[in-house]
């Protein structure tokens, strides 16, 4: 892959100053201007673009310190890394010994990863089934809304959850739902055997879920609402006034105007699927034991930040991140198959 | 995915004469929807700040968490903000969010404008620079490794650095500051402004609401800061809200209040633990509460726009 495929994550900015971009109306007066410049000695732009380029330097720096230079020191899975051979993690890096593969295949030998792996693949499976369509039903009805104010209000209401900490978030459910909660509370006074959701791991993954949707399915929603405001409202006239019923209306114009967004975040959550995020779990993992809430990420933590075992952790970080990258990739490949936009393409 | 969004207020205020008129079944049901989502949100969040206002016999005779109000008592929060643990967490996470969003917000805005325009010096590798890490995950060793090895453990800025520039906040940014008109830009500099005098006083003015979103964004990062304190922080004293809070009600210990409430008629000074619990609960929530309705009108207006496209 060039780095040109990227662009298009740009947004639209960049989109515009694509040349094979220049769509309806576009003016042809940037392009030659951009030539132009390229033409221009280095010097001259250096002494003319130099205030941009302090004023980009900043983050670029910190960005290759904290995501670049970790993303190079993942090679330490091909090592015995040993943190004490050096003063700092670069000299004990030169010092310790190369071990090829050895890191993974302690890593493919040992059952507690693969329990990991599957767990975190069907927790990201059961909520692509049960949580990744909501957000599209919620922005739906709330579209069918006609009152503003009504809309505006719930609106409001359920984005603001998406601000909460997941350990804000848990300690709701808790109180709530949890064995000293609200509604043990309520069933203990009615005579009733309360049980514990937060402590169960066979439900474990309805639990997680749950919080999720409570926290984030109003967030989600917005993508969707953006969307379908702008799906053209005569598309929805002329088919009603052909004879198509609100469902018919619902499947033939809403849902095709909907899908490059939800194709967009499909391909998203499917180079995401081996993370499904990590405090929320980490937070729950004492309460339900590993068994259920061993997630690929908590695993690295325990197995190898917590327990010093750094050649270990870096090597199942690197199988995530070419796994992702690789799925990342696919779908989005496969998008461009079918027809739709995905997150970048050539240009 | 976050997002952030624009302005377009195109909206119908009444039902299209062509629609059909609405069944009462269906009508019934999206209110009876709508109306459990509100209170799924809001019920827990009530219970929450009426137990922590509650007195001991209230939350003795309810026998636990607290849904309708009794007695008014605030002592709760009189012994949290007495000097212990959660005085110096609230502390502690009010420095890092105003420290870590300025740097973010400082270092993302003048980034976005050092790529706001193609064709400049090192543009595209620059950009890709930023993009790619969307598609590089750099690994919870090696990032543990880098961050201790620069010797932040137990400092605030370890909590700060890593992730204080997000690619996609500055992309949104760079978005804004690209649609702002090339004429307003040239013409400054045909006067003689240089790049940093027409960021601050034409870019950004026009630019404000997007600035105060992602604003809004890197604050409440830093607010709801928790795995990379649990990485990075084992200092007591330097422990942010959200570990507190872990602690309290999650890992169930005993809070660590001073207990000196000030001697006032009807403030006791040993508030039930429930009461105390909760009110860290409210402490935690109530920035976000605060800081929303004055954001959430730049982004309530209507559409998204930024790296989501579509």
């Amino acid at each position: 892959m060039s780095a040109s495929d990227l662009t298009e994550l740009a947004g639209p900015g960049q989109r515009g100053q694509a040349p094979d971009a220049g769509g309806g109306g576009a003016p042809a007066a940037p392009r030659p201007r951009k030539a132009k410049r390229g033409r221009r000695p280095l010097r001259t732009r250096l002494h003319r673009d130099w205030p941009l380029l302090v004023m980009t330097a900043p983050a670029a720096v910190l960005v290759v310190i904290f995501h670049y230079i970790p993303a190079l020191g993942n090679i330490i899975a091909f090592q015995d890394y040993n943190p004490f051979l050096g003063d700092n993690p670069f000299e004990a890096f030169i010092h310790s010994d190369w071990i090829g593969f050895g890191n993974f295949q302690t890593l493919f030998e040992d059952p507690a990863f693969w329990d990991a792996v599957v767990n975190t693949l069907t927790i990201t499976l059961f909520q692509l089934v049960f949580f990744f369509p909501l957000p599209i039903f919620l922005a739906i009805l709330l579209n069918s809304v006609v009152s503003g104010k009504v809309r505006g209000f719930v609106q409001s209401v359920v984005y603001l959850p998406h601000f909460f900490s997941w350990v804000l978030v848990v300690t709701f459910f808790v109180q709530m739902l949890g064995g000293a909660g609200l509604l043990a509370q309520q069933l203990r006074e009615a005579g009733l055997q309360p049980w514990d959701i937060m402590t169960n791991p066979d439900t474990f993954i309805v639990l997680v879920t749950a919080e999720g949707i409570w926290k984030d399915v109003g967030w989600g929603a917005i993508v969707f609402l953006a969307a379908l405001s702008a799906i053209d409202q005569n598309l929805y006239e002329a088919a009603a006034a052909d004879g198509a019923g609100r469902w018919r209306r619902l499947w033939h114009i809403t849902l095709p105007g909907l899908r490059p967004v939800i194709v967009l975040l499909l391909i998203l959550r499917l180079g995401d699927a081996l993370s499904v995020g990590f405090e929320q779990y980490i937070l729950q993992r004492e309460a339900v034991g590993r068994q259920a809430a061993e997630v690929l990420d908590t695993f690295v933590y325990y197995n190898a930040i917590a327990t010093q075992q750094w050649g270990l952790g870096a090597a199942a970080g690197l199988f995530k991140g070419v796994v992702g990258l690789v799925l990342i990739l696919v779908a989005n490949k496969l998008a461009h198959k079918l027809g739709e936009q995905g997150v970048y393409q050539k240009i | 995915m976050s997002a952030v969004v624009a302005t377009r207020a195109r909206r119908r205020a009444t039902r299209p004469v062509w629609e059909e008129k609405p069944t009462v079944i269906g009508r019934s049901a999206k209110a009876l929807i709508l109306t459990l989502l509100v209170l799924a949100v809001l019920f827990p969040m009530w219970s929450v700040l009426v137990t922590s206002l509650a007195s001991r016999s209230t939350i003795n005779e309810a026998g636990g968490m607290v849904v309708v109000p009794r007695e008014f008592d605030p002592s709760a929060y009189f012994t949290i903000f007495s000097g212990g643990q959660v005085t110096q967490a609230v502390w502690t996470s009010t420095l890092l969010t105003v420290m870590g969003t300025a740097v973010s917000l400082g270092l993302t805005v003048l980034a976005a404008y050092g790529l706001s325009r193609p064709g400049s010096l090192g543009h595209r590798p620059l950009l890709f620079l930023f993009l790619l890490t969307f598609l590089i995950y750099p690994g919870l060793v090696p990032s543990y490794l880098v961050v201790t090895g620069l010797g932040l453990k137990n400092s605030l800025w370890s909590l700060i650095l890593p992730t204080a520039i997000s690619a996609f906040n500055l992309v949104v940014i760079r978005a804004f500051f690209m649609n702002v008109p090339s004429e307003l830009v040239d013409s400054a500099r045909i006067d003689g402004a240089g790049e940093f005098r027409i960021l601050l006083r034409i870019v950004l003015p026009l630019s404000k609401a997007v600035v105060a979103v992602v604003g809004l964004f890197y604050a409440v990062g830093y607010w709801n800061v928790y795995f990379n304190a649990v990485l990075y922080i084992d200092d007591n004293d330097k422990l942010p809200i959200q570990r507190v809070l872990q602690s309290y009600i999650l890992a169930g210990q005993t809070p660590h209040v001073t207990g000196n409430a000030p001697n006032l008629p009807g403030i006791s000074a040993y508030p039930p633990t429930l009461a105390i619990k909760m009110a860290v609960v409210v402490v935690t929530v109530i920035p976000a509460v605060l800081v929303y309705p004055f954001v959430q009108r730049h982004f309530t207006k209507g559409v998204i726009t930024g790296a989501v496209k579509g």
